[in-house]
Protein backbone atom coordinates (compact mmCIF):
# COMPACT_ATOMS: atom_id res chain seq x y z
CA UNK A 1 0.00 0.00 0.00
CA UNK A 2 1.53 3.60 -1.20
CA UNK A 3 1.38 6.18 1.48
CA UNK A 4 -1.60 8.03 -0.22
CA UNK A 5 -3.91 4.98 -0.91
CA UNK A 6 -3.77 4.56 3.50
CA UNK A 7 -4.76 8.03 3.86
CA UNK A 8 -7.65 7.98 1.34
CA UNK A 9 -8.97 4.64 3.16
CA UNK A 10 -8.63 6.33 6.65
CA UNK A 11 -10.57 9.14 4.84
CA UNK A 12 -13.40 7.02 4.00
CA UNK A 13 -13.51 5.09 7.19
CA UNK A 14 -13.80 7.88 8.89
CA UNK A 15 -16.15 9.38 7.19
CA UNK A 16 -18.56 5.75 7.53
CA UNK A 17 -17.79 5.90 10.96
CA UNK A 18 -19.23 9.34 11.17
CA UNK A 19 -22.63 8.15 8.48
CA UNK A 20 -23.17 5.01 10.49
CA UNK A 21 -22.77 6.31 14.36
CA UNK A 22 -25.27 9.62 13.21
CA UNK A 23 -27.59 7.81 10.84
CA UNK A 24 -27.99 4.41 12.71
CA UNK A 25 -30.40 6.29 15.89
CA UNK A 26 -32.05 8.50 12.75
CA UNK A 27 -32.84 5.55 10.90
CA UNK A 28 -34.38 3.53 13.85
CA UNK A 29 -36.93 5.81 14.36
CA UNK A 30 -38.01 5.27 10.77
CA UNK A 31 -37.49 1.85 11.13
CA UNK A 32 -39.44 1.27 14.38
CA UNK A 33 -42.20 3.70 13.05
CA UNK A 34 -44.23 2.83 10.87
CA UNK A 35 -46.74 5.03 8.20
CA UNK A 36 -49.97 4.26 9.96
CA UNK A 37 -48.53 4.45 13.48
CA UNK A 38 -47.00 7.89 12.20
CA UNK A 39 -50.04 9.55 10.73
CA UNK A 40 -52.12 7.96 13.86
CA UNK A 41 -50.18 10.22 16.12
CA UNK A 42 -50.77 13.12 14.18
CA UNK A 43 -54.54 12.78 14.93
CA UNK A 44 -53.87 13.04 18.65
CA UNK A 45 -54.61 16.03 19.90
CA UNK A 46 -51.71 16.40 22.43
CA UNK A 47 -49.62 15.86 19.32
CA UNK A 48 -51.05 18.54 17.29
CA UNK A 49 -51.05 20.92 19.55
CA UNK A 50 -47.53 20.18 20.32
CA UNK A 51 -46.71 20.80 16.64
CA UNK A 52 -48.77 24.07 15.89
CA UNK A 53 -46.85 25.16 19.52
CA UNK A 54 -43.19 24.36 18.18
CA UNK A 55 -44.24 25.80 14.96
CA UNK A 56 -45.48 29.34 15.86
CA UNK A 57 -43.05 29.66 18.21
CA UNK A 58 -39.77 28.60 16.51
CA UNK A 59 -41.75 30.99 13.66
CA UNK A 60 -41.97 34.11 16.54
CA UNK A 61 -38.59 33.51 17.25
CA UNK A 62 -37.17 33.33 14.09
CA UNK A 63 -38.32 36.53 13.25
CA UNK A 64 -37.23 38.59 16.43
CA UNK A 65 -33.60 36.41 15.77
CA UNK A 66 -33.67 37.83 11.99
CA UNK A 67 -34.97 41.16 12.52
CA UNK A 68 -32.80 42.18 15.77
CA UNK A 69 -29.57 40.11 15.07
CA UNK A 70 -29.03 41.18 11.55
CA UNK A 71 -28.46 44.53 12.13
CA UNK A 72 -26.00 43.71 15.04
CA UNK A 73 -24.44 41.46 12.73
CA UNK A 74 -23.65 43.95 10.51
CA UNK A 75 -22.13 46.18 13.49
CA UNK A 76 -19.89 43.57 14.55
CA UNK A 77 -18.61 42.59 11.00
CA UNK A 78 -17.91 46.49 9.98
CA UNK A 79 -17.04 48.31 12.74
CA UNK A 80 -14.08 47.55 15.21
CA UNK A 81 -14.42 48.86 19.00
CA UNK A 82 -12.28 48.47 22.39
CA UNK A 83 -13.87 45.72 23.82
CA UNK A 84 -15.41 43.51 20.75
CA UNK A 85 -14.26 40.47 21.88
CA UNK A 86 -15.72 40.74 25.17
CA UNK A 87 -19.28 41.34 23.07
CA UNK A 88 -18.47 38.51 20.74
CA UNK A 89 -18.15 36.33 23.51
CA UNK A 90 -21.04 36.99 25.26
CA UNK A 91 -23.10 36.71 22.37
CA UNK A 92 -21.59 33.66 21.85
CA UNK A 93 -21.84 32.58 25.52
CA UNK A 94 -25.53 30.80 25.05
CA UNK A 95 -24.34 28.09 22.46
CA UNK A 96 -21.86 26.97 25.10
CA UNK A 97 -24.45 27.39 28.10
CA UNK A 98 -26.27 23.91 29.24
CA UNK A 99 -30.04 24.52 28.39
CA UNK A 100 -30.59 23.39 32.25
CA UNK A 101 -28.44 26.47 33.17
CA UNK A 102 -30.00 28.75 30.21
CA UNK A 103 -33.63 28.05 31.57
CA UNK A 104 -32.42 28.84 35.36
CA UNK A 105 -30.32 31.71 34.03
CA UNK A 106 -33.73 33.36 32.23
CA UNK A 107 -36.26 32.09 35.88
CA UNK A 108 -33.16 33.95 37.62
CA UNK A 109 -33.26 37.12 35.16
CA UNK A 110 -36.51 37.57 33.75
CA UNK A 111 -38.69 34.96 35.85
CA UNK A 112 -41.26 36.47 38.60
CA UNK A 113 -38.79 37.36 41.31
CA UNK A 114 -35.32 37.40 38.97
CA UNK A 115 -34.08 40.45 38.80
CA UNK A 116 -36.59 42.44 35.95
CA UNK A 117 -39.36 40.10 37.97
CA UNK A 118 -41.17 44.17 38.93
CA UNK A 119 -41.33 44.52 35.19
CA UNK A 120 -41.52 41.02 33.62
CA UNK A 121 -44.15 39.91 36.55
CA UNK A 122 -45.38 35.94 35.55
CA UNK A 123 -45.92 37.26 31.88
CA UNK A 124 -43.06 35.37 30.67
CA UNK A 125 -42.69 32.29 32.94
CA UNK A 126 -45.20 28.96 31.97
CA UNK A 127 -46.61 31.40 29.22
CA UNK A 128 -46.62 30.98 25.53
CA UNK A 129 -44.10 34.32 25.35
CA UNK A 130 -41.78 32.37 27.93
CA UNK A 131 -41.05 29.93 25.37
CA UNK A 132 -40.18 32.34 22.89
CA UNK A 133 -38.03 33.91 24.83
CA UNK A 134 -36.09 30.44 25.77
CA UNK A 135 -36.01 29.26 22.08
CA UNK A 136 -34.57 33.32 21.40
CA UNK A 137 -31.62 32.79 24.29
CA UNK A 138 -30.52 29.63 23.04
CA UNK A 139 -30.97 29.69 18.68
CA UNK A 140 -29.64 33.44 18.16
CA UNK A 141 -26.41 33.20 18.47
CA UNK A 142 -26.26 30.62 15.86
CA UNK A 143 -27.88 32.85 13.39
CA UNK A 144 -25.41 36.00 14.47
CA UNK A 145 -22.11 33.81 14.39
CA UNK A 146 -22.79 32.88 10.71
CA UNK A 147 -24.61 36.42 9.56
CA UNK A 148 -21.33 38.13 10.92
CA UNK A 149 -19.26 36.05 9.21
CA UNK A 150 -20.98 36.44 6.15
CA UNK A 151 -20.66 40.62 6.31
CA UNK A 152 -17.24 40.03 7.20
CA UNK A 153 -16.93 38.26 4.16
CA UNK A 154 -17.79 40.30 1.61
CA UNK A 155 -15.80 42.30 -0.68
CA UNK A 156 -15.92 45.86 0.95
CA UNK A 157 -15.24 47.26 -2.43
CA UNK A 158 -18.93 46.99 -3.26
CA UNK A 159 -20.32 48.87 -0.13
CA UNK A 160 -17.71 51.46 -0.90
CA UNK A 161 -19.12 51.56 -4.37
CA UNK A 162 -22.62 51.75 -3.57
CA UNK A 163 -21.55 54.51 -1.11
CA UNK A 164 -19.59 56.59 -3.70
CA UNK A 165 -22.78 56.26 -6.22
CA UNK A 166 -24.88 58.01 -3.34
CA UNK A 167 -26.63 55.40 -1.48
CA UNK A 168 -26.48 55.95 2.82
CA UNK A 169 -25.22 53.72 4.62
CA UNK A 170 -28.66 52.16 5.62
CA UNK A 171 -29.12 51.99 1.72
CA UNK A 172 -25.97 50.09 1.28
CA UNK A 173 -26.79 47.89 4.07
CA UNK A 174 -30.39 47.15 2.52
CA UNK A 175 -29.34 46.54 -0.74
CA UNK A 176 -25.84 45.31 -1.03
CA UNK A 177 -24.67 43.69 2.15
CA UNK A 178 -28.08 41.93 2.83
CA UNK A 179 -28.70 40.03 -0.95
CA UNK A 180 -25.11 39.34 -1.05
CA UNK A 181 -24.57 38.06 2.03
CA UNK A 182 -28.19 36.29 2.11
CA UNK A 183 -26.54 32.35 1.61
CA UNK A 184 -24.66 33.33 4.62
CA UNK A 185 -27.31 34.57 6.47
CA UNK A 186 -29.88 31.61 5.54
CA UNK A 187 -27.11 29.03 6.73
CA UNK A 188 -27.83 30.73 9.72
CA UNK A 189 -31.64 30.81 9.96
CA UNK A 190 -31.43 27.21 9.15
CA UNK A 191 -29.31 26.37 12.25
CA UNK A 192 -30.74 28.75 14.70
CA UNK A 193 -34.40 26.97 13.31
CA UNK A 194 -32.75 23.67 14.14
CA UNK A 195 -31.84 24.85 17.39
CA UNK A 196 -35.31 26.35 18.08
CA UNK A 197 -37.35 23.53 16.89
CA UNK A 198 -35.23 20.96 18.85
CA UNK A 199 -34.67 23.18 21.77
CA UNK A 200 -35.95 21.10 24.98
CA UNK A 201 -34.16 22.10 28.56
CA UNK A 202 -34.42 25.83 28.48
CA UNK A 203 -38.04 25.11 27.78
CA UNK A 204 -38.75 22.96 30.20
CA UNK A 205 -37.85 25.13 32.94
CA UNK A 206 -38.77 28.14 32.54
CA UNK A 207 -41.58 27.79 30.45
CA UNK A 208 -42.95 24.08 32.32
CA UNK A 209 -44.82 21.89 30.11
CA UNK A 210 -48.36 22.15 29.32
CA UNK A 211 -50.33 20.59 26.43
CA UNK A 212 -51.10 23.66 23.97
CA UNK A 213 -49.54 26.90 25.96
CA UNK A 214 -45.98 25.82 26.90
CA UNK A 215 -45.68 21.77 25.36
CA UNK A 216 -43.49 22.06 22.34
CA UNK A 217 -42.43 18.74 20.29
CA UNK A 218 -39.74 17.72 22.19
CA UNK A 219 -41.66 18.46 25.77
CA UNK A 220 -44.67 16.20 24.57
CA UNK A 221 -41.87 13.49 23.24
CA UNK A 222 -40.30 13.31 26.92
CA UNK A 223 -43.84 13.43 28.33
CA UNK A 224 -44.95 10.26 26.25
CA UNK A 225 -41.85 8.50 26.44
CA UNK A 226 -42.53 6.65 29.93
CA UNK A 227 -46.09 5.87 29.09
CA UNK A 228 -46.40 4.78 25.15
CA UNK A 229 -42.78 4.84 23.81
CA UNK A 230 -44.24 3.64 20.04
CA UNK A 231 -46.24 6.99 20.25
CA UNK A 232 -43.26 9.27 21.18
CA UNK A 233 -41.05 7.67 18.56
CA UNK A 234 -44.18 8.47 15.91
CA UNK A 235 -43.83 11.93 17.30
CA UNK A 236 -40.11 12.35 17.12
CA UNK A 237 -40.08 10.71 13.16
CA UNK A 238 -42.32 13.88 12.88
CA UNK A 239 -40.25 16.24 13.83
CA UNK A 240 -36.91 14.88 12.38
CA UNK A 241 -39.20 14.96 8.96
CA UNK A 242 -40.65 18.55 9.92
CA UNK A 243 -36.47 19.88 10.75
CA UNK A 244 -35.56 18.21 7.60
CA UNK A 245 -38.04 19.25 5.57
CA UNK A 246 -37.25 22.99 6.77
CA UNK A 247 -33.17 22.55 6.21
CA UNK A 248 -33.95 21.72 3.18
CA UNK A 249 -35.92 24.59 2.19
CA UNK A 250 -34.06 27.57 4.00
CA UNK A 251 -30.64 26.08 2.19
CA UNK A 252 -32.75 26.26 -1.46
CA UNK A 253 -33.56 29.36 -0.87
CA UNK A 254 -30.05 30.68 0.07
CA UNK A 255 -28.78 28.42 -3.10
CA UNK A 256 -31.48 30.23 -5.26
CA UNK A 257 -30.01 33.38 -3.90
CA UNK A 258 -26.69 32.76 -4.95
CA UNK A 259 -27.79 31.97 -8.21
CA UNK A 260 -29.96 34.97 -8.81
CA UNK A 261 -27.04 37.10 -7.08
CA UNK A 262 -24.47 35.69 -9.96
CA UNK B 1 -2.35 1.36 8.59
CA UNK B 2 -0.21 2.44 12.05
CA UNK B 3 -2.19 5.41 12.78
CA UNK B 4 -5.10 4.01 12.75
CA UNK B 5 -4.35 1.47 14.90
CA UNK B 6 -3.19 3.94 17.40
CA UNK B 7 -6.61 5.92 16.96
CA UNK B 8 -8.12 2.51 17.69
CA UNK B 9 -6.11 2.08 20.72
CA UNK B 10 -6.98 5.77 21.62
CA UNK B 11 -10.97 5.12 21.09
CA UNK B 12 -10.33 2.08 23.01
CA UNK B 13 -8.86 3.46 26.06
CA UNK B 14 -11.26 6.54 26.23
CA UNK B 15 -14.13 4.30 26.20
CA UNK B 16 -12.71 2.62 29.65
CA UNK B 17 -12.37 -0.84 27.83
CA UNK B 18 -8.87 -1.54 29.66
CA UNK B 19 -10.59 -0.85 33.10
CA UNK B 20 -9.72 -2.95 35.86
CA UNK B 21 -12.45 -5.19 37.47
CA UNK B 22 -10.46 -7.56 39.85
CA UNK B 23 -9.99 -3.77 41.12
CA UNK B 24 -13.64 -2.86 41.76
CA UNK B 25 -14.42 -6.37 43.04
CA UNK B 26 -13.09 -5.22 46.34
CA UNK B 27 -15.76 -2.36 46.22
CA UNK B 28 -17.92 -2.63 43.82
CA UNK B 29 -19.49 0.24 41.91
CA UNK B 30 -23.81 0.23 41.88
CA UNK B 31 -25.71 2.25 39.83
CA UNK B 32 -28.74 3.01 41.37
CA UNK B 33 -32.13 3.88 38.87
CA UNK B 34 -33.91 5.96 41.99
CA UNK B 35 -36.70 8.08 42.29
CA UNK B 36 -35.96 12.17 41.74
CA UNK B 37 -37.61 12.83 45.87
CA UNK B 38 -35.16 10.29 47.03
CA UNK B 39 -31.66 12.91 45.84
CA UNK B 40 -31.39 14.01 49.19
CA UNK B 41 -31.37 11.52 51.15
CA UNK B 42 -29.31 9.27 48.33
CA UNK B 43 -27.21 11.70 48.00
CA UNK B 44 -26.20 12.15 51.66
CA UNK B 45 -25.95 8.41 51.99
CA UNK B 46 -23.54 8.04 48.82
CA UNK B 47 -20.83 10.08 51.08
CA UNK B 48 -21.60 7.08 54.38
CA UNK B 49 -22.16 4.17 52.09
CA UNK B 50 -19.24 1.49 53.08
CA UNK B 51 -20.42 -1.37 51.16
CA UNK B 52 -20.35 -0.05 47.42
CA UNK B 53 -19.59 3.03 45.74
CA UNK B 54 -23.07 4.59 44.51
CA UNK B 55 -24.02 5.95 41.10
CA UNK B 56 -27.41 7.57 41.11
CA UNK B 57 -29.70 8.47 37.96
CA UNK B 58 -32.47 10.44 39.51
CA UNK B 59 -35.42 11.35 37.25
CA UNK B 60 -39.20 10.22 37.63
CA UNK B 61 -40.01 6.77 38.49
CA UNK B 62 -42.47 6.80 35.43
CA UNK B 63 -38.85 7.63 32.93
CA UNK B 64 -36.47 5.16 34.72
CA UNK B 65 -38.93 2.28 34.39
CA UNK B 66 -39.50 2.56 30.59
CA UNK B 67 -35.58 2.96 30.25
CA UNK B 68 -35.40 -0.74 31.99
CA UNK B 69 -38.38 -1.78 29.81
CA UNK B 70 -36.07 -0.84 27.00
CA UNK B 71 -33.22 -2.94 28.15
CA UNK B 72 -31.16 -0.33 29.87
CA UNK B 73 -30.07 -2.53 33.53
CA UNK B 74 -29.04 -0.42 37.00
CA UNK B 75 -28.55 -2.87 39.28
CA UNK B 76 -31.81 -1.26 41.82
CA UNK B 77 -34.54 0.61 40.41
CA UNK B 78 -36.08 2.62 43.55
CA UNK B 79 -39.25 3.71 43.33
CA UNK B 80 -41.87 6.97 44.90
CA UNK B 81 -44.24 3.73 44.12
CA UNK B 82 -45.13 0.60 44.83
CA UNK B 83 -46.78 -0.21 41.38
CA UNK B 84 -44.25 0.40 39.08
CA UNK B 85 -41.91 -1.81 40.15
CA UNK B 86 -44.71 -4.30 41.03
CA UNK B 87 -45.17 -4.22 37.13
CA UNK B 88 -41.73 -4.27 36.05
CA UNK B 89 -41.46 -7.73 38.38
CA UNK B 90 -44.76 -8.79 37.02
CA UNK B 91 -42.91 -8.29 33.47
CA UNK B 92 -40.00 -10.46 34.49
CA UNK B 93 -37.72 -7.30 34.33
CA UNK B 94 -36.75 -6.74 38.13
CA UNK B 95 -36.64 -9.14 41.42
CA UNK B 96 -39.23 -9.42 44.16
CA UNK B 97 -39.95 -5.58 45.53
CA UNK B 98 -39.44 -4.19 48.78
CA UNK B 99 -41.35 -1.40 50.68
CA UNK B 100 -38.79 0.95 51.79
CA UNK B 101 -39.89 4.30 52.98
CA UNK B 102 -42.93 6.74 53.18
CA UNK B 103 -43.81 10.14 52.58
CA UNK B 104 -46.33 12.79 53.20
CA UNK B 105 -47.78 14.63 50.04
CA UNK B 106 -48.15 18.35 50.99
CA UNK B 107 -49.09 21.63 49.72
CA UNK B 108 -45.34 23.72 49.08
CA UNK B 109 -46.08 27.62 48.23
CA UNK B 110 -43.14 30.32 48.20
CA UNK B 111 -41.75 30.88 51.79
CA UNK B 112 -42.32 34.53 50.68
CA UNK B 113 -45.23 35.99 50.00
CA UNK B 114 -47.57 32.95 49.71
CA UNK B 115 -50.54 33.51 47.57
CA UNK B 116 -51.93 30.62 48.67
CA UNK B 117 -52.68 29.59 52.63
CA UNK B 118 -54.62 26.79 52.58
CA UNK B 119 -56.55 24.01 49.73
CA UNK B 120 -59.06 26.37 49.78
CA UNK B 121 -57.39 28.75 47.88
CA UNK B 122 -55.99 26.83 45.03
CA UNK B 123 -59.02 26.92 43.02
CA UNK B 124 -59.51 30.54 43.02
CA UNK B 125 -59.39 32.58 39.64
CA UNK B 126 -55.82 34.20 38.93
CA UNK B 127 -53.38 31.09 41.05
CA UNK B 128 -51.10 29.06 38.95
CA UNK B 129 -50.24 25.44 39.76
CA UNK B 130 -47.46 23.31 39.02
CA UNK B 131 -48.35 19.34 39.77
CA UNK B 132 -46.30 16.62 38.20
CA UNK B 133 -47.74 14.84 35.25
CA UNK B 134 -49.91 12.19 35.47
CA UNK B 135 -47.71 9.18 34.18
CA UNK B 136 -44.93 10.20 37.60
CA UNK B 137 -45.85 9.16 41.14
CA UNK B 138 -46.18 12.67 42.25
CA UNK B 139 -48.42 13.82 39.70
CA UNK B 140 -50.67 11.01 40.54
CA UNK B 141 -50.86 11.08 43.90
CA UNK B 142 -51.78 14.75 43.24
CA UNK B 143 -54.74 13.96 41.53
CA UNK B 144 -55.77 11.27 43.60
CA UNK B 145 -55.73 13.61 46.44
CA UNK B 146 -57.35 15.93 44.45
CA UNK B 147 -59.99 13.21 43.54
CA UNK B 148 -61.13 13.09 47.39
CA UNK B 149 -62.37 16.69 47.62
CA UNK B 150 -65.14 15.77 45.22
CA UNK B 151 -65.30 16.41 41.47
CA UNK B 152 -66.28 20.39 41.87
CA UNK B 153 -63.42 21.34 43.68
CA UNK B 154 -60.94 18.89 41.86
CA UNK B 155 -62.06 20.10 38.32
CA UNK B 156 -61.60 24.10 39.56
CA UNK B 157 -58.20 22.88 41.25
CA UNK B 158 -57.21 21.17 37.80
CA UNK B 159 -58.11 23.91 35.62
CA UNK B 160 -55.50 26.66 37.27
CA UNK B 161 -52.52 23.99 36.47
CA UNK B 162 -49.79 25.76 34.32
CA UNK B 163 -47.39 23.41 34.16
CA UNK B 164 -47.23 19.53 34.65
CA UNK B 165 -44.01 18.36 35.35
CA UNK B 166 -42.26 15.54 34.08
CA UNK B 167 -40.61 14.51 38.02
CA UNK B 168 -40.99 16.45 41.44
CA UNK B 169 -37.48 18.17 41.38
CA UNK B 170 -39.63 20.51 38.52
CA UNK B 171 -42.48 21.45 40.77
CA UNK B 172 -40.04 22.03 43.23
CA UNK B 173 -38.20 24.66 41.01
CA UNK B 174 -41.19 26.00 39.72
CA UNK B 175 -42.51 26.83 43.35
CA UNK B 176 -39.29 28.04 44.61
CA UNK B 177 -38.86 30.47 41.99
CA UNK B 178 -42.13 32.21 42.41
CA UNK B 179 -43.30 31.19 38.91
CA UNK B 180 -46.15 29.06 39.82
CA UNK B 181 -48.27 30.12 43.09
CA UNK B 182 -47.97 26.52 44.74
CA UNK B 183 -47.74 22.12 44.15
CA UNK B 184 -48.17 19.31 45.58
CA UNK B 185 -44.76 17.79 46.57
CA UNK B 186 -43.30 15.31 49.26
CA UNK B 187 -42.55 17.03 52.55
CA UNK B 188 -39.00 15.71 52.15
CA UNK B 189 -38.39 17.83 49.22
CA UNK B 190 -40.24 21.01 50.68
CA UNK B 191 -37.78 20.79 53.66
CA UNK B 192 -34.75 20.08 51.33
CA UNK B 193 -35.72 23.43 49.33
CA UNK B 194 -33.29 25.06 51.86
CA UNK B 195 -35.66 27.50 53.12
CA UNK B 196 -37.18 28.88 49.90
CA UNK B 197 -40.64 26.76 50.39
CA UNK B 198 -42.78 26.11 53.13
CA UNK B 199 -45.01 23.02 53.59
CA UNK B 200 -48.62 23.23 54.13
CA UNK B 201 -49.72 19.87 55.66
CA UNK B 202 -52.86 18.33 54.30
CA UNK B 203 -55.87 16.70 56.20
CA UNK B 204 -54.97 12.79 56.97
CA UNK B 205 -58.27 12.28 55.28
CA UNK B 206 -56.74 13.51 51.90
CA UNK B 207 -53.72 11.53 52.29
CA UNK B 208 -52.47 9.41 49.68
CA UNK B 209 -50.01 6.98 51.43
CA UNK B 210 -47.08 7.46 49.42
CA UNK B 211 -45.05 4.54 49.62
CA UNK B 212 -41.42 3.42 48.17
CA UNK B 213 -40.48 0.30 46.33
CA UNK B 214 -37.35 -1.29 45.58
CA UNK B 215 -35.85 -3.65 43.61
CA UNK B 216 -32.92 -5.59 41.93
CA UNK B 217 -32.99 -5.02 38.07
CA UNK B 218 -33.10 -8.62 36.39
CA UNK B 219 -29.56 -9.01 34.65
CA UNK B 220 -28.29 -6.43 37.00
CA UNK B 221 -24.29 -7.09 37.33
CA UNK B 222 -23.75 -6.20 41.27
CA UNK B 223 -27.23 -8.49 42.18
CA UNK B 224 -25.39 -9.31 45.73
CA UNK B 225 -24.04 -5.66 46.61
CA UNK B 226 -27.68 -4.59 45.03
CA UNK B 227 -29.92 -6.62 47.35
CA UNK B 228 -27.29 -5.57 50.61
CA UNK B 229 -28.12 -1.99 49.33
CA UNK B 230 -31.78 -2.72 49.35
CA UNK B 231 -31.52 -4.18 52.77
CA UNK B 232 -29.46 -1.10 54.01
CA UNK B 233 -32.20 1.09 53.10
CA UNK B 234 -34.64 -1.08 55.96
CA UNK B 235 -31.82 -1.29 58.72
CA UNK B 236 -28.42 0.67 58.55
CA UNK B 237 -27.00 3.04 56.85
CA UNK B 238 -29.39 3.67 54.20
CA UNK B 239 -32.04 3.71 56.57
CA UNK B 240 -30.73 6.51 58.96
CA UNK B 241 -29.79 8.78 55.80
CA UNK B 242 -33.81 8.44 54.56
CA UNK B 243 -34.79 9.39 58.37
CA UNK B 244 -32.22 12.09 58.53
CA UNK B 245 -33.63 13.40 54.78
CA UNK B 246 -37.44 13.54 56.12
CA UNK B 247 -38.09 10.41 54.08
CA UNK B 248 -40.80 8.24 56.74
CA UNK B 249 -40.21 4.36 57.33
CA UNK B 250 -41.97 1.91 55.45
CA UNK B 251 -46.31 2.01 56.50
Amino acid sequence: MGPGTWFAALLCLSLAAVLIFLGLPVAAIFLDTSPTELIASLGQPEARDALMLSLRTTAASLALIVLVGTPAAYLLATRSFRGKAVVVTLVELPLVLPPAVAGIALLASVGPTGLLGSLTGDSLALQTAGVVVALTFVASPFYIRQAQAAFAALDRSWLDAARTLGASEAGAFVRVAVPAALPGLAAGTALALGRALGEFGATLIFAGSFQGVTQTVPLAIYARFATDFDAALALAAVLVLISAALLLAVKLVGRSSTLAGA
Amino acid sequence: MRPIAAAAAIVLALAGCGEDDEKSAERPVLTVSAAASLTGAFEALKRDYTAAELRFSFAGSDELAAQIRKGVTPDVFAAANTKLPEALAKEGLVEEPMVFASNDLVLAVPADGAKVSSLDDLGRPGVKLAIGSESVPVGEYTRELLSGLGPERAKAILANVRSEEPDVTGVVGKVSQGAADAGFVYRSDADAASGRLRAISLPARLDPRVAYGAAVVKGARRRKAARTFIRSLLDGQGERALRRAGVGPPP
